[in-house]
């Protein structure tokens, strides 16, 4: 019946605007004007409403910085994090001015030059010069962008770190993470998808001489300042490692095996006392109380970013980066893989 | 350029065949390019309502996730029990949202309008190479579309993992339900749109090059041709590969192949599959997808050069720059898919070249940009709605543009790779600039299409509603990306660290929502001018190129005697030295006239 109703309603009120239109291409004509014709009048108020816009999205720009600025990430946790974050700046810095170089000059444009029954544009076709400038000027400034692009990329995917990075496998699967230490001997076992069963949750090769020492963790743990070295596995789809607070992003892919690494700079518990920090987690913790939910505390969190079904939304584990005794202590509680079996 | 005197020869055989038309030889099975350009416009313009109604109801979710509403139920069914999402139609309506708007909708609803419309009637052509062709181009699209739009009732749900489908989720119906029917229906629709693509396309591009009428040289082709051309060339070099892919994942699916899966286990089971990988679905998939931005965007161009230089009536600004820069933008795009796959695994050192091609087109983008604003410069200014649309797209090119020099910065994709930051950038990069470039094309050629004047009131508020609301929806999306809020989650509740942006994911969805009412404006006037608008005169924007030189009724073969031949650009507005601001192509160089 409602439904019946709202196809009433809904034909009416097409009816209704279609009568409306009808009067008021009557009254055009009556005054004799066309309606699809832009008139003087027209162009003054659309013109103004360009001009307008314009300035209303350059300020709600700026209100959305100001306002929003706050829930960006805090900064980098990690050691080419900072590399990344200084080549961040300067792109971000050279594309707003753009922004605001050349959204100014297309609005007041439009504008400006509205058109009048009495007036007659300027035939003007081209000019090589100035197309020569806006040609070379942008070639200079991205070649300037590519090779420090290129620097900072290849700093990142290839850091040569003095110190013999950390192995840690993290392995990927519908809905959740396992991290895979390599233990004592810094080395992962061989591993396959076929040599699931029972226990051995991430099929592991128990017979294999380095996966003697190799633990399961539920929780990332790093020391901080030390390198380390994620090798990805997928069991079944393609995942995406994301711990955003690193910077650091590699998707897991079955069939084959990725890694990333870097260096952890900041322990959980210092980040915890980090003003911005401290800023964010009071805003959240306002808002959870508010709803009634348990408050939170900062951790660094690694998530999947890759499309991989319907728990998607919740495929997640945290990291926590410590000192070097509080690692060695937590590795010590582990038990090996082949403990476990 | 060869003599066309036997086209009027041929004309006259028309009138005679065509003497007799039906209502089915007419409306359905037409080989009239118009009548086929405007089956395109109508069936793209209802897959885009299903696609922003889509996007309204995610939008919903998004927004307020522990709410119940009604409305899901009433269209989802046992998708929205209670009005609750199912986590598993929330990635369906994300993929199916993202297949209908960039294939559906901006390819064929805008490429196939106003090329199969354009290409005839501005190169002087009594239609296109082949009618029959031409026909089935549409009608391949049609049933894909019937398919897509089928694929919502299964069982099991349309297919669900992303728009990219990237197997082996999409491969393994154990992996989710939407792996199941509906993907081999998604399948099954791409590959007819993928032949329709290519049908229309060689249409096109001999239609172009062998059909121009006398004196329409290459360099006196209207900028939206050259567009149109220029697409046409990337769709057949790209989406024969989106079909090998589509066909390898087919192997996989059905016939136990391993292209592309390896060593899996899923939903406890193991699969007997070996050697293959996803990376290579990666990159045949980008290879046509990174052209297939442009061959959404060039259209929108070529459209908005014809739109600003019309009703700026003023040349468009460096004419021969603005076609060597969609000749660039079309090369490099063949050479920058890459940038899609900078975490997939792929050698770092591949990242760094993508990343050099990838930033390179900035240039010519720049150049295009910075060309459509001098065209604006000292103009007499018409704000018709094509016009406001027109505008529009440069503001939204430029804004979404900028942001792609981040993105594609490997170190930089990094940390916003797959967040709503890039969601944010292809939005208005992309989707608004290619749909504001639609509009303005129907706004612009709607008297040539359906003989009648769409309403110029209804079509300010449309555009204003329109670009407020995109702009609404967009500009704020980009820092929920920086917050590191992943794109495709259902819900960002288990995250408490994203709480924050709830308040930000509710402004957004009432923009949305906003912005999808006022389209529907938009479709009353189209459909209320189309049976009831004022009658079109001839040349309603005072515009020099040729379709307005033929009747507003339409015929068969669009000049009742002769094809005019071209003398000068089409850009002679405002030239000095003539009575008018504008100079139709067809009339000739006067004496001492200097042509372009």
């Amino acid at each position: 019946m409602t439904g019946l109703l709202m196809v009433v309603v809904l034909f009416l009120a097409v009816f209704a605007a279609a009568q409306i239109m009808r009067i008021y291409e009557l009254s055009a004509k009556a005054r004799q004007e066309r309606e699809y014709e832009v008139t003087d009048k027209d162009n003054n108020t659309q013109g103004r409403y360009m001009l307008l816009f314009g300035i209303g999205l350059l300020v709600s720009f700026v209100w959305m910085m100001m306002t929003w600025g706050e829930v960006m990430l805090p900064k980098p946790s990690s050691l080419h994090g900072v590399e990344i974050d200084r080549l961040w700046d300067i792109s971000m810095g050279l594309i707003i001015f753009m922004f605001f170089l050349v959204q100014p000059v297309l609005f007041y444009f439009a504008y400006k030059y509205r058109g009048r029954k009495d007036n007659q544009a300027t035939y003007y076709e081209h000019n090589n010069r100035l197309e020569f400038i806006w040609t070379i000027v942008p070639a200079i400034a991205l070649a300037v962008l590519i090779i420090y692009g290129l620097t900072t990329w290849s700093n990142v995917m290839n850091p040569d770190s003095e110190e013999e990075p950390m192995v840690v496998e993290l392995y990927a699967q519908q809905f959740k993470w396992t991290a895979r230490y390599s233990g004592a001997d810094n080395t992962l076992g061989f591993a396959n998808v076929r040599l699931i069963g029972g226990a051995n949750t991430v099929g592991v090769d128990t017979t294999h001489a380095n996966s003697a020492d190799d633990f399961l963790a539920t929780e990332i743990h790093l020391p901080v300042g030390r390198p380390v070295l994620f090798k990805f596995r997928s069991q079944d789809v393609i995942h995406s490692a994301y711990m955003p607070h690193f910077r650091a992003q590699m998707n897991c892919v079955p069939g084959m095996e990725t890694h990333f690494q870097f260096t952890p700079t900041v322990t959980t518990a210092e980040i915890r006392q980090d003003a911005d920090v401290q800023g964010k987690v009071e805003r959240i913790n306002a808002i959870r109380q508010a709803k009634g939910l348990e408050l939170y505390n900062y951790d660094y969190i690694l998530l999947c970013n890759k499309i991989c079904g319907s728990a998607h939304y919740n495929m997640q584990m945290n990291i926590v980066v410590e000192t070097q005794a509080e690692y060695d202590a937590w590795v010590k509680e582990q038990k090996t893989i082949a403990e476990t079996l | 350029m060869a003599s066309h005197d036997h086209d009027n020869d041929h004309a006259h055989d028309h009138d005679h065949e065509h003497h007799v038309e039906n209502f089915w030889t007419k409306y359905i099975f037409s080989q009239d390019h118009k009548m086929i350009g405007k089956q395109f416009l109508i069936t793209g313009m209802f897959m885009g309502i299903v696609g922003v109604f889509m996007s309204m109801l995610f939008r919903l979710q998004l927004a307020w996730p522990d709410q119940k509403f009604a409305i899901l139920e009433t269209f989802l069914g046992k998708w929205a029990p209670e009005g609750q999402m199912d986590p598993n139609m929330y990635l369906a309506l994300v993929t199916i949202h993202g297949t209908i708007m960039v294939f559906f909708v901006l390819t064929a609803g805008l490429s196939g309008t106003f090329s199969n419309l354009l290409i005839p009637l501005q190169i002087g052509a009594r239609d296109m190479a082949s009618g029959f062709l031409n026909m089935l181009s549409y009608w391949f699209f049609a049933a894909s579309s019937v398919i897509m739009l089928a694929s919502l009732f299964v069982e099991t749900g349309p297919a669900s993992g992303g728009w990219t489908i990237y197997p082996p989720l999409s491969a393994l119906p154990q992996a989710m339900p939407g792996s199941g029917t509906g993907m081999t229906l998604w399948l099954v629709s791409m590959t007819l749109f993928i032949a329709g693509s290519l049908l229309g396309s060689l249409n096109y591009i001999v239609t172009i090059i062998n059909l121009r009428t006398k004196g329409m040289a290459m360099t006196r082709l209207p900028l939206t041709i050259w567009a149109f051309l220029v697409t046409a060339i990337l769709g057949v070099l790209s989406f024969p590969v989106l079909l090998s892919a589509a066909l390898l994942l087919m192997f996989d699916r059905m016939l136990g192949t391993s292209f592309y899966l390896s060593d899996i286990m899923v939903a406890g089971e193991l699969l007997h599959n070996e050697g293959g990988s996803p990376v290579l679905y990666e990159h045949l998939f980008w290879f046509l997808g990174h052209p297939e931005v442009y061959i959404i965007l060039l259209p929108a161009l070529g459209i908005t050069s014809e739109v600003i230089a019309t009703n700026s009536r003023k040349p468009i600004f460096g004419y021969r720059a603005m076609v060597g820069s969609i000749l660039a933008i079309a090369f490099l795009s063949f050479i920058v898919w890459g940038h899609h796959m900078f975490i997939t695994g792929m050698n770092p050192f591949l990242g760094s070249v993508f990343t050099f091609t990838t930033l390179l087109i900035a240039i010519p983008s720049a150049v295009k940009a910075f060309n459509y604003i001098t065209t604006l410069w000292k103009g007499n200014i018409q704000f018709t709605p094509a016009m406001l649309f027109s505008i529009g797209l440069v503001s939204t090119f430029v804004a979404g543009g900028l942001t792609g020099i981040i993105l594609g910065d490997s170190a930089l994709d990094i940390n916003v790779h797959d967040t709503y930051f890039v969601v944010a950038h292809f939005h208005i990069v992309m989707g608004l600039s290619a749909i504001f470039g639609m509009f303005a094309g129907v706004y612009h050629w709607f008297p040539k299409m359906y003989r009648r004047m769409m309403n110029k009131g209804l079509g300010y508020l449309h555009f204003w509603l329109t670009f407020i609301s995109a702009y609404g929806v967009f500009f704020p999306m980009h820092f929920t990306g920086l917050a590191g809020l992943p794109r495709r989650y259902y819900s960002n509740a288990e995250f408490p660290i994203f709480d924050e942006l709830q308040d930000i994911n509710v402004i957004i969805s009432m923009f949305a929502i906003l912005g999808g009412i006022a389209q529907l404006i938009f479709i009353f006037n189209f459909f209320y001018s189309m049976w009831r608008g004022p009658k079109a005169p001839q040349n309603p924007w005072r515009s020099n190129t040729l379709e307005w030189t033929t009747p507003v009724e339409h015929m068969h073969g669009n000049w009742p005697g002769e094809i005019p031949s071209v003398h000068r650009w089409p850009y002679d507005y405002s030239k000095p030295g003539h009575d008018e601001d504008f100079v139709p192509q067809s009339t000739p160089l006067k004496e001492g006239e200097v042509g372009h």
